[in-house]
Parts: structure tokens; C-alpha cells; sequence
């Protein structure tokens, strides 16, 4: 009975995974005791938060993936409902209106659509699985747009381009032609190419982003405004050497020369007292977690669980991507966090709530073996 | 499920491996990128990013050294620091500069004057710099403003090292004065490359000592090394280089006789230079009338400042280094010694005295109307003869005197430790030919010559050259360099650099011509032009009167209700004890009419000063127009 109970819970957490997971957290708090300046406040809130997020991806990956296809479209249909009332009635913060007060609590709409669009997009193309022609990719472009769209205008760019991203993955491992992925990143390169220059950058991006733009590429134009955290940034990563300043004695992050180092910029913290050595440690974890994700999307038994396994995972790596990418100044700055690492329990609630979908995908495949 | 289905089910199923591993290239390189970045910042260009850290890091916070103590040869001190709470406002950080002076004055005492030095300081400066609104601060005040502070961003109280002239007007021109430094010393700072050792000084020497030994009083720059978080709050202080204070100077001035002689000019216009002959070393800088130089240590205000800078007094004009007068016949002594030593045939002659001397159609007069009857050489000087000096003079003739006075530094600078010394005109052909633009105006007219022989005409010393040259008569043709400080003092190791005297040059004179100068000048005191004013000196004194024409009376009688500004400047020059002069000196009264009647008295006083410790007796009279009129035809013959 007992061992038909262990069975029915621990089974479908796919053992890999969580080991990896389980490190990067390891590594994230020991990092954001330093990077906080030991505030043990914050690092009780971020084991709380691992807890709820675990217990979440637990929850998650006992889903049976019958359940995610039922739940594909409703979650799609909120989630775009909520957009709409955001962008209708949400609350302003920072000159950008990305809340919406619901009771007592509010909440980010554009998090949900996260998992929600990629999760619609599998259940499309599993629906049409059969007789999959470019009018569904033409349609499943139209599902991508409309939400990414309502973000983008909210204006929150990172965000917009990140679920933009985790949709094109989806139409990727679908099969979409590598004719017209070549033509995208032709238009992609065009598009960076707009971006880059500020006269014609400013006709199609709000001014504060066209200058992260071109701050990104000279920060010395602005060493006090937005260059500032490119800057400190840069110093700090540099700084580390190859095997760093050791944790706690990083003179960057103790001395306050870091903006936001224990959330978008906590890398810049890990870069200063772990060195080259931590980055390369840190950079293998991710790429052992986002291996087993794509071992599992391989191994799915399903198109549904395929395309969202793949999608999930390389959205993962394309967080850590550009966060890394951004506080080492090969990237303009958008609030993109560091996943797992940096602080911020919304963003580790949704990211292990992905890991469950892979390990629901997992789990269903293990079943069907058995 | 059928076999095509299956079949298509695995293409599928290859399609999608194929995608899996172009994404798991994708991934693999851009984290090659991101490691290349991480490669590039932490291996390749660690050691600079290094250096940005530490710079971000740490702060060099300046501490200035605290400013040398000037003192008077017997330790009386001139300018010294004390500590005190100034009040200082940072205008770039107000938003209504009017508004918070305002607001500050109901908590500490503001005047008027205060806010007009501020506003002063304002136009000398940058907006973002410091500056004192009210300095000196009672603890009461300092409370005050603590308890309110909060409601003054950008204002603070500062604990600062003030400089202070305990003695005020006393020998302000000779001592100076320090001010805030402004954009031209900044300049002049970065041009002698010491700026860097000016970080948090905002004071330095202006003119005076303080001016010239700058370098010495000012010391070496401290600095802490401060860590420092991104607000720049020092965090702790990792190093300390402490600063070295400023040497002491120690002067050759004896600050009492100074004083006793300032006295003695009252409220007169002049200056008196006194020089010990042995040394070179200033016992006196009179220049008057002063000023007080502690106006001038954080910022005058406009008030001040207009009614000395346009004082027809000229307050500041430092007459000791700058005035330039003609020396009248203080001069016939340098022209004796130049006859004897050019052994001019003159000398050895008695000539006939008429009164005056015809040159060409030219008449000459004399200062003694209807002359002596006949003139030696000795009696000439007693007497001042103008008559015997004009006939030296032709005789000599102008190259033979301009090479002679040359060598006494006349029209050139004495060389004192002062900046800004005049060197005064010497005239001569080449003079002329430099200082005249045509041809007609350029040639030097051998009449001309007459008149340079009794000290007019186109001369013109400052009173330190007529103090110097006597001072190397004094000490027959050794001449050293006039200066004012003494010793330079380390105040840590207690080292004592003395200034040496410095031997100028020493006169190729026949001993036999000289002494016989100076018994000239010996006469003059004993029976001549100076003897009244000398009358029961208990010592022997050698000296010359001498008067400076301000306005040519052209042939009329001169008249005692001549405007006082265009009257005569009077002239005296003097050392002693005679075989062994320890003091030597020249003084000059603006307007004070004969020799005799203004400036040989100020030079008895503060001989009997000096050399005896006496006091001197307030004057009976007041003023110099009455003695005069006391004055018999026989004391103020010649001049």
C-alpha cells in the first residue's frame, strides 16, 4: 500500500531534474546570502518560496498530460482575458502598466501567458497533428502575436520577446521549414540592425528602450544613467578574475556599486566572487538542465508533449541566456531574471511549474512503459 | 495502427530528433559565445577591470597641512592659525540661494557686509564649490544650526584652520596676506606642476611673505585612502598619509621698530626701508599707509575692497618694493663715490660757487640761492652743493655714471625675497633709446646729464634700492641681498634652515675713497643738512638728506601754500654706529617737503630706537608744515 502510494507521487519526478535543480537552488542561496549582504530575512522568504515552488513542480509533474490538453485552451483564454483587463484597468508602476489588482493581491498576467502560450500552441498542433500545412503555422503565428502584442505594449519588451521566443519554439520543433526560419532570421537581423541606430529605432520602440539599445552599445554615453549598470556590471564580472574575489568578499556587490544585485544582476554578484571557475560550474548546470529537458522532449510519446518539453526547455535557456548575456554587456538591458538564481518567488513559482510539465511529459512516457 | 502510419510516425519522429539536436547546438553556442565573454572580461582583461574596482573603491581624501607660523626676528608672532566653525553653503545644491541666506540669518547672525563678501566669493568661483557665508562662529551659534540642520541640505558647519595677523595694519605690506585661491593661481598651481598638492587647500599666499615663501609655509598634502560604497560614504579608512604642516619663517625684522616707525609716520603717505648692512637682512619695511591684511583671508567684501583699491592714499601699493621716486640728493653720495673711484679731476679741485651752474645757454640753480662763494669736493657733500654736483656730473659724464650706479643696483631689482620689486629707472643713452619710440625722443642730450648728477632728471629707485645702496656703503662695498626671512623652520624635526647672507658683489673700492664718502655723510650729520634734526645722538651717524621734486617750481619762490600733493617728497638716508654700522637705512615721506624736515627725523627715532632702546617723544607738533617753518637757511641748504 505504501509502496503503491510512494509509487503514485515520487514516480513522476523525473530524478535528474530535480538533482540539478536542487543544486542550481543550492548555489542560488548561498549566492544571495552574500549578495543581500546577509540578510537572512530575505534568504527564509527565498526557501519559503523554493518550498511552494517545489511543491508546485511536484503537483504539476503528478498531472497526467490528458489533463494538460484539457487544460491548454482555458489556461490560453485567461491568460489573453487578462492581458486585455490589464491593458484596460491595470496598475501603473514605474511608468509601465504590467499589474492587475485582483482582491487583495495582484498579479502579472504576462507570467501566466508564459506557460499558457506554448502550452496552446502544443495543444494546436497536437490537435492537428495529421495534416499540419502553413495555415496552421499561419494561425499559430496569430496566437503568438495577439499576447506578445498586448505585452509589449504595456511596455514590458524582455517579457514580450521571451514568450514571443517560447511560441517560435513551439512552430520550430513542429517542423516549421528551415526556408522560413533562415527568412526570420534574416528579418531578425534587419530588425536588430532598425534597432541599433536611434533615428530609426524610435519610430518603432518607446525611447527608454531605444536608448538600453544604445547604451548597450556604448556605455560610456551615459556612465551615470542607464550605462551605469552595464558598467558595474562589467567591472564586477571582470573584476572576479578566474577564481574570483571568494564569497562575501566581493568589493563590487558589498560596496553597493551593483544595482539590483540580488534579482536581474545577481550574475554580476556570482561573476565577482566565483570567478571564471563559478561561471563555467554555473554554465555546465544549465546545460545539464537543459539537456535532460531535451532528452525528455525526445523521448515524449506525444507531438503535445514533444513540442512543449522543447519549447520549455529552450525558453529556460533563453532566460538564462540573456540575463547572462545582458550583465556581461553583450545584450541591452531588459528585466530579464536569472532563472533559479535570482530573487524573486513569481518568477521561481512559474519556472518550476515548468520543470513539472517536463516531468509530467516524463512521468506519462514512464507510464506507458510499464 | 497501419504500416504508413507508423512509417510517417517515424519520420516524424526523425524530423524531431534532428530539430532536438539543432537546438542543443543552438544552446551549445551561444554558451560557447557567453563563456567566450566570460573568458575575455575574467582572463584577458581581468587586471584592468581590477584597477576599476579599485578605483571604484577607494578615495583619496586630501587633508591639508596646516600653514607656517611667521614670527619676528624676537619671536613676536605675525601671522599665525587658529580653529574655528565657519558656515559654508554649497550653491549648486540650493534651489533659492537668496531664500536659504534668508532663512539661515534667523538662526545665525548674517550681516550685510557677510552677505555682500558672499556674493563676491560667488562671482570668483564655481557654483559647485563650498563657501563660507559666516566664519567664526560662537559655540552657541554652532548649536543652533546643529539642532536645524535637517532643514539646510547643502549647508554645513565646518571646523577650519583660520589665518590671523595679531598685529593688523603692522607691516601688512611686508607680510601679506593669504586669500582663496581663484582660477589664475589655479593656473599658475597646474603650471609649476604642484596642484595636486593644493587638493583641499583653499588658501594661498597673496602678495607679501606670505606670497613669496608660499612653497615653504604651505607643506605637503595629506591624503587618506578612504573605502568607500557607491554613495560615497567613506566606509573605512584603509591608509593614512599624514600631511606635513608648513614650515615656520622666522624674520630679520624686528616687528617693534617696524611698529615704532609706523607710528612715527602716522597717517603720512611714505616708506622706510632699514637693512642691516652686515647681513643683508631687513630690519623694517615700512609702506604707508597699510591695510589690514585679515579683510583679505576669506574673500573681502566690495565695501572694503573699493575704498582701499581706490584710495588716492594707494593703501595698497607696497611703497617699500614699488614706489618709485627720484632720489634727490640722497643720490650725491653714489655720485662722490663714483667721482673718487673714476678719479675725476674735480675731485681734487675747489671750485668757484655762484649759485648756479651754466651749461651751454642753459642756467642750473641752485637749491642755496646766491651759493657758497667757492666749493670742495668734501664740503659739497655736507652742504648738498647742487652747483658742485652739476660741474661732476658734465664732467663724469652719463656712461661713466649709469656704468658706476649700475653696479649698486640701481634700475635693477635688488633681488629682495618679495615678488613684484621695481627696478626703478637708471637713466642712461641705452635707457633712453629703449624707453622713447623716435629718434628725436631717443637721443640723450648731454644737458640732460646736469640735472642726473643732484638725483633728478630721469631717475627714479624704489626706497629699498636707496636702502640698499647705503646699506653697501655702510659696509664698505660688501653688498648682500636684501631679505626678510631669516630662518625657515621644520616644525616636526625642529631643523632650522637658515637663509645665509648673500654676498652680492663687493666693490673694487679704494678704502681711502670710501671712508672719505662716508665722512662726507658723517659731516652732514655733525654739521650739515641733518645735524639739527641729529643734535645729541649718542652715537655717530652717517647720512644724507635728500629732496624729491613732485612739481617744478620754474624759477619761483617756493610757496607753503602749494597744494600738499604736489609738494616735495623729503629723503633721508642713514646708517650707524659709523666704523661698525649694524643698521642702515632710507625713508621717504610723500609731500613732506625738505629732507631735513619729514624723513630725518622718522630716521633719528628709529635709529634712537634701535640702537638704544629709546622710545621716541610724541611729537610737540603734529604734522610736518610747522616744523618747517622753524627750520633755519642753513639745515635746509642744497635740498
Amino acid at each position: 500500500m505504501i509502496k503503491h502510494l510512494w509509487t503514485r507521487f515520487i514516480r513522476p519526478i523525473d530524478s535528474w531534474l530535480l538533482l540539478f535543480t536542487c543544486l542550481v537552488l543550492l548555489l542560488s542561496t548561498v549566492l544571495l546570502f552574500s549578495a543581500s549582504n546577509r540578510d537572512m530575512d530575505m534568504i527564509i522568504n527565498k526557501v519559503t518560496f523554493m518550498g511552494i515552488a517545489l511543491t508546485v513542480m511536484w503537483l504539476v509533474a503528478n498531472t497526467s498530460q490528458q489533463t494538460l490538453i484539457r487544460l491548454a485552451v482555458p489556461a490560453y483564454i485567461v491568460g489573453l482575458l487578462l492581458l486585455i483587463a490589464v491593458a484596460l484597468f491595470g496598475d501603473i508602476s514605474h511608468g509601465a502598466r504590467r499589474w492587475l489588482h485582483i482582491g487583495v493581491t495582484k498579479i502579472q498576467p504576462s507570467e501566466l501567458m508564459k506557460l499558457a502560450l506554448p502550452m496552446m500552441l502544443a495543444w494546436y498542433f497536437h490537435h492537428f497533428e495529421i495534416s499540419i500545412r502553413w495555415k496552421h503555422y499561419l494561425f499559430a503565428s496569430l496566437l503568438i502575436i495577439v499576447p506578445v502584442g498586448l505585452i509589449m505594449k504595456q511596455p514590458d519588451l524582455g517579457t514580450s520577446l521571451l514568450i514571443a521566443s517560447s511560441g517560435f519554439y513551439v512552430l520550430f520543433f513542429a517542423g516549421l521549414s528551415w526556408k522560413f526560419i533562415g527568412l526570420m532570421g534574416a528579418a531578425g537581423g534587419g530588425l536588430a540592425y532598425v534597432v541599433m541606430h536611434w533615428n530609426s529605432c524610435v519610430q518603432i520602440l518607446h525611447e527608454y528602450q531605444c536608448r538600453r539599445v544604445a547604451t548597450m552599445l556604448d556605455p560610456m554615453q551615459d556612465p551615470l544613467g542607464a550605462g551605469y549598470h552595464i558598467i558595474q556590471g562589467t567591472i564586477a564580472i571582470g573584476s572576479g578574475g578566474i577564481f574570483g574575489k571568494g564569497w562575501l568578499n566581493g568589493t563590487q556587490t558589498h560596496l553597493d556599486f551593483i544595482p539590483e544585485r540580488t534579482t536581474d544582476f545577481i550574475f554580476a554578484v556570482f561573476g565577482e566572487e566565483f570567478g571564471l571557475l563559478g561561471n563555467a560550474i554555473l554554465l555546465v548546470l544549465y546545460l545539464l538542465l537543459i539537456g535532460r529537458g531535451l532528452v525528455i522532449a525526445n523521448n515524449a510519446s506525444t507531438l503535445f508533449g514533444r513540442l512543449l518539453a522543447g519549447a520549455i526547455t529552450l525558453t529556460f535557456f533563453t532566460y538564462a541566456f540573456v540575463n547572462m548575456g545582458m550583465v556581461s554587456g553583450i545584450l541591452p538591458v531588459v528585466g530579464v531574471p536569472l532563472p533559479l538564481v535570482s530573487y524573486g518567488g513569481t518568477s521561481m513559482v512559474s519556472l518550476l511549474t515548468g520543470f513539472g510539465l517536463l516531468m509530467s511529459v516524463q512521468g506519462d512516457r514512464k507510464l506507458m512503459k510499464s | 495502427m497501419s504500416q504508413g502510419e507508423i512509417k510517417n510516425q517515424h519520420r516524424e519522429r526523425y524530423a524531431f530528433q534532428l530539430r532536438i539536436i539543432a537546438a542543443a547546438l543552438f544552446v551549445l553556442s551561444l554558451f560557447t559565445l557567453l563563456f567566450g565573454r566570460f573568458f575575455w572580461l575574467q582572463a584577458v582583461q581581468h587586471d584592468k577591470y581590477m584597477t576599476l574596482a579599485e578605483q571604484n573603491r577607494i578615495s583619496l581624501v586630501p587633508i591639508p597641512p596646516s600653514r607656517g607660523i611667521i614670527r619676528d626676528k624676537n619671536g613676536v608672532i605675525l601671522a599665525h592659525n587658529f580653529s574655528a566653525y565657519t558656515l559654508e553653503i554649497t550653491p549648486s545644491k540650493q534651489a533659492n540661494l537668496d531664500e536659504t541666506i534668508e532663512r539661515l540669518s534667523s538662526i545665525v547672525e548674517i550681516t550685510a557686509k557677510d552677505k555682500r563678501r558672499f556674493k563676491k566669493l560667488r562671482e570668483e568661483t564655481k557654483d559647485f564649490e563650498t563657501l563660507p557665508i559666516r566664519t567664526r562662529l560662537s559655540d552657541e551659534e554652532v548649536a543652533r544650526f546643529a539642532a536645524n540642520s535637517y532643514r539646510f541640505p547643502g549647508v554645513e558647519i565646518k571646523a577650519r584652520l583660520f589665518r590671523h595677523y595679531p598685529l593688523g595694519e603692522i607691516a601688512s605690506h611686508l607680510i601679506g596676506y593669504i586669500g582663496r585661491i581663484n582660477g589664475k593661481d589655479l593656473e599658475q598651481l597646474d603650471e609649476d606642476g604642484v596642484l595636486a598638492n593644493y587638493r583641499g587647500t583653499d588658501h594661498l599666499g597673496k602678495i607679501g611673505i606670505e606670497q613669496s615663501y608660499e612653497r615653504q609655509l604651505h607643506g605637503k598634502t595629506g591624503f587618506e585612502e578612504v573605502e568607500i560604497d557607491s554613495g560615497g560614504r567613506a566606509v573605512r579608512t584603509l591608509r593614512r598619509t599624514p600631511p606635513i604642516p608648513g614650515s615656520d619663517l622666522t624674520l630679520s625684522v624686528d616687528i617693534k621698530l617696524q611698529q615704532v616707525v609706523e607710528d612715527l609716520f602716522d597717517k603720512r603717505r611714505g616708506s622706510l626701508v632699514a637693512i642691516d648692512p652686515r647681513t643683508g637682512g631687513l630690519l623694517a619695511m615700512v609702506s604707508k599707509p597699510g591695510f589690514d591684511p585679515n579683510l583679505f583671508v576669506d574673500g573681502i567684501d566690495p565695501l572694503s575692497w573699493n575704498e582701499l583699491n581706490t584710495s588716492p592714499d594707494k593703501p595698497l601699493l607696497n611703497r617699500a618694493i614699488r614706489g618709485e621716486y627720484p632720489p634727490g640728493s640722497t643720490f650725491k653720495p653714489f655720485m662722490a663715490m663714483a667721482a673718487l673711484e673714476g678719479d675725476f679731476p674735480l675731485t681734487r679741485q675747489t671750485i668757484s660757487d655762484p649759485g648756479y651752474f651754466m651749461y651751454g645757454n642753459n642756467k642750473f640753480r641752485d637749491s642755496h640761492a646766491g651759493g657758497y662763494g667757492s666749493m670742495s669736493f668734501d664740503r659739497s657733500i655736507i652742504v648738498s652743493s647742487d652747483t658742485y654736483f652739476y660741474q661732476l656730473a658734465v664732467q663724469m659724464g652719463i656712461d661713466n655714471i649709469a656704468k658706476f650706479m649700475k653696479t649698486l643696483d640701481f634700475g635693477s631689482p635688488t633681488g629682495v625675497d618679495l615678488n613684484g620689486e621695481r627696478a626703478g629707472i637708471l637713466p642712461s643713452p641705452e635707457w633712453k633709446k629703449k624707453r622713447f619710440k623716435t629718434p628725436a625722443t631717443q637721443k640723450w642730450y648731454s644737458g640732460e646729464t646736469v640735472s642726473i648728477g643732484i638725483g633728478q632728471g630721469y631717475n627714479s629707485y624704489t626706497p629699498i634700492q636707496m636702502a640698499h645702496a647705503t646699506a653697501t656703503l655702510a659696509n664698505r662695498g660688501v653688498m648682500f641681498r636684501p631679505h626678510a626671512v631669516n630662518k625657515i623652520i621644520d616644525p616636526i624635526t625642529g631643523i632650522v634652515t637658515m637663509v645665509e647672507p648673500q654676498p652680492v658683489r663687493t666693490m673694487a673700492w679704494k678704502n681711502e675713497n670710501t671712508e672719505r664718502v662716508i665722512r662726507g655723510m658723517a659731516g652732514v650729520i655733525r654739521e650739515g643738512t641733518g645735524a639739527r634734526t641729529f643734535a645729541g645722538a649718542n652715537y655717530i651717524a652717517a647720512g644724507k638728506t635728500g629732496t624729491a621734486q613732485v612739481y617744478s617750481l620754474k624759477g619761483s619762490k617756493y610757496n607753503k601754500n602749494i597744494s600738499e600733493r604736489l609738494r616735495d617728497h623729503s629723503w633721508f638716508i642713514v646708517f650707524a654706529p659709523v666704523d661698525k654700522p649694524t643698521i642702515a637705512l632710507a625713508v621717504i615721506v610723500e609731500n613732506g617737503g625738505f629732507g631735513a624736515q619729514a624723513a630725518a627725523p622718522i630716521a633719528r627715532q628709529a635709529l634712537d630706537f634701535y640702537l638704544n632702546g629709546k622710545l621716541p617723544t610724541p611729537p610737540k607738533t603734529s604734522g610736518a608744515a610747522s616744523s618747517a617753518s622753524n627750520a633755519t637757511t642753513e639745515e635746509i641748504v642744497g635740498d
